[in-house]
């Protein structure tokens, strides 16, 4: 059995254009050696949850610079709750002001990176908080085979 | 939404993931790829479950050089091809860092209106190390989309060069997508990527050169010394505007009216169970070996190697013996 990789979609709800956060991000992970699903600019969370489902997911990164992130990012995760997909860890990043964040965790947004966040801390976020198969978890150690 | 719970626990078993495939349940689908991917052993079960509904769909390979617009042509070609009531099935493979392990997969960008259509199901794959254009896991998740019940399945090679010609074997229909002024005519003799062809397509024809570069392919292809009884059509699209991709798709479907009508097409699903077959074999013979090599001798085959006591090539036929006298 070879390793099952970490995958992680990076996307941009709303209506900004600055994917340059969103970017980074994506590359940062990519080097950390997860598989980084990129959709670009301007989605809907209808757009990002059905994303998720066919690239079956374990993570969904948000950013939004334009400050509809109240809006968005909670349309996200009740999509999610919607169809029954309670198994997929959801961050948020960009501009958002330090009120916002307990009523976005309370909406089940599990994590807020504002500006400035090193890119070790959303690695290894990541890297910690993705929970993944029995089977690794029962054979930690069949390493061998590749 | 994170509840701590293991992803693969809270499914409890994937027992029923083939079933609910046949039942048309994306998330199904999605998980069993996922599985087909880590090479999990349960993937193999519930594959063997779906075989019996594969076959259906028309698989369309589309391969071609980095930027010559194929995610773009996969987009527009699929949106043709739902407008006449068909579903699509798109695997779309990017590469994956030989480095790191890690890649980013981008080829969604270019589909991003097909994501909510019902009829279409887009799933993004990395090289994960396999060398050829497309990932190990390709034509499984092809199987999947095929027993799921997409009429028609694309499958998107990462950026090939010359010797990407996997897809070959994987695909009914193979189109490549080229630019204009991507090198000069000894290209287009070279062996490789432009044998495989059912269909040439000069992408961004609105550039300079597409002409000469669609001379350059006729030229080439002029150059068989029999003639086929295919003549691969060149044509030239400017995805973007959606200019030429109606007569792609009226190509493609000729194309595989004349596989059906000539008996190629039997014959190539066949061709494509023996080089499964072969492969699979191969595939459990390599772990029965690595059960079976007597690792201690291994080493001291290494050191005697090394110490030119005796050669590499003696060295592996006693140790394959090794292992025939294990096995009587």
């Amino acid at each position: 059995m070879s390793e099952r990789k970490m995958r992680v979609l990076i996307a941009k709800p709303g209506l900004d254009g600055h994917d340059r956060g969103a970017k980074i991000v994506a590359r940062a992970l990519r080097d950390a050696g997860f598989e980084v699903i990129y959709t670009g600019l301007h989605q809907t969370p209808e757009q990002i949850v059905e994303t998720a489902i066919q690239e079956d997911v374990d993570a969904i990164g948000m950013s939004c610079l334009s400050g509809a992130h109240m809006t968005l990012f909670p349309k996200v995760t009740r999509l999610l709750r919607e169809k029954g997909i309670d198994d997929i860890l959801v961050t948020g990043g960009g501009i958002i002001p330090q009120e916002d964040i307990p009523k976005l965790k309370e909406e089940g947004i599990d994590m807020i990176f504002g500006p400035g966040t090193p890119l070790e801390t959303i690695v290894k976020y990541h890297r910690e908080n993705i929970v993944h198969s029995k089977n690794e978890l029962e054979h930690p150690e069949d390493d061998t085979r590749k | 939404m994170n509840s701590n719970i293991p992803r693969m626990i809270l499914g409890s078993n994937h027992m029923d993931l083939a079933d609910r495939v046949l039942a048309k349940d994306k998330r199904a689908a999605a998980r069993l790829i996922t599985l087909i991917e880590s090479e999990e052993e349960e993937a193999y079960e519930q594959l063997g479950i779906l075989h019996a509904s594969t076959g259906k769909a028309h698989i369309i390979g589309v391969t071609g050089p980095p930027g010559s617009g194929k995610s773009t042509i996969v987009d527009r070609l699929a949106k043709k091809i739902r407008a006449k009531g068909k579903t699509v099935g798109i695997i779309a493979v990017d590469p994956t860092s030989p480095f790191t392990g890690g890649a980013i997969l981008g080829d969604r960008i270019r589909m991003v209106d097909l994501t909510l259509d019902e009829g279409v199901f887009i799933r993004s794959m990395g090289t994960r190390g396999h060398l050829g254009g497309l990932s190990r896991a390709a034509s499984g998740a092809v199987k999947v989309l095929d027993a799921f019940g997409m009429d028609v399945v694309i499958l998107e090679t990462v950026g090939a060069g010359q010797s990407e010609v996997e897809i070959v074997s994987h695909a009914h229909t193979t189109v490549i997508v080229e630019m204009p002024g991507l090198g000069d005519e000894i290209q287009t003799i070279k062996a490789g990527i432009m044998e495989i062809a059912d269909i040439f397509v000069i992408n961004k024809a609105d550039r300079e050169g597409a002409d000469k570069t669609a001379m350059e392919i006729q030229a080439m292809l002029g150059l068989n010394p029999e003639k086929p009884e295919w003549e691969p059509p060149i044509l030239q699209t400017v995805a973007r505007t959606d200019q030429g991709v109606d007569v792609l798709l009226e190509k493609v479907e000729e194309h595989y009216k004349y596989l059906k009508a000539s008996g190629k097409f039997e014959k190539m699903v066949e061709m494509g169970i023996r080089e499964e077959l072969n492969t699979l074999i191969r595939g459990h013979l390599n772990r029965l070996a690595d059960d079976m090599i007597d690792r201690e001798q291994f080493d001291k085959m290494v050191n005697d190697i090394l110490a030119r006591k005796i050669d590499p090539y003696t060295a592996a036929s006693q140790l394959v013996e090794d292992i025939e006298n294990k096995l009587k």
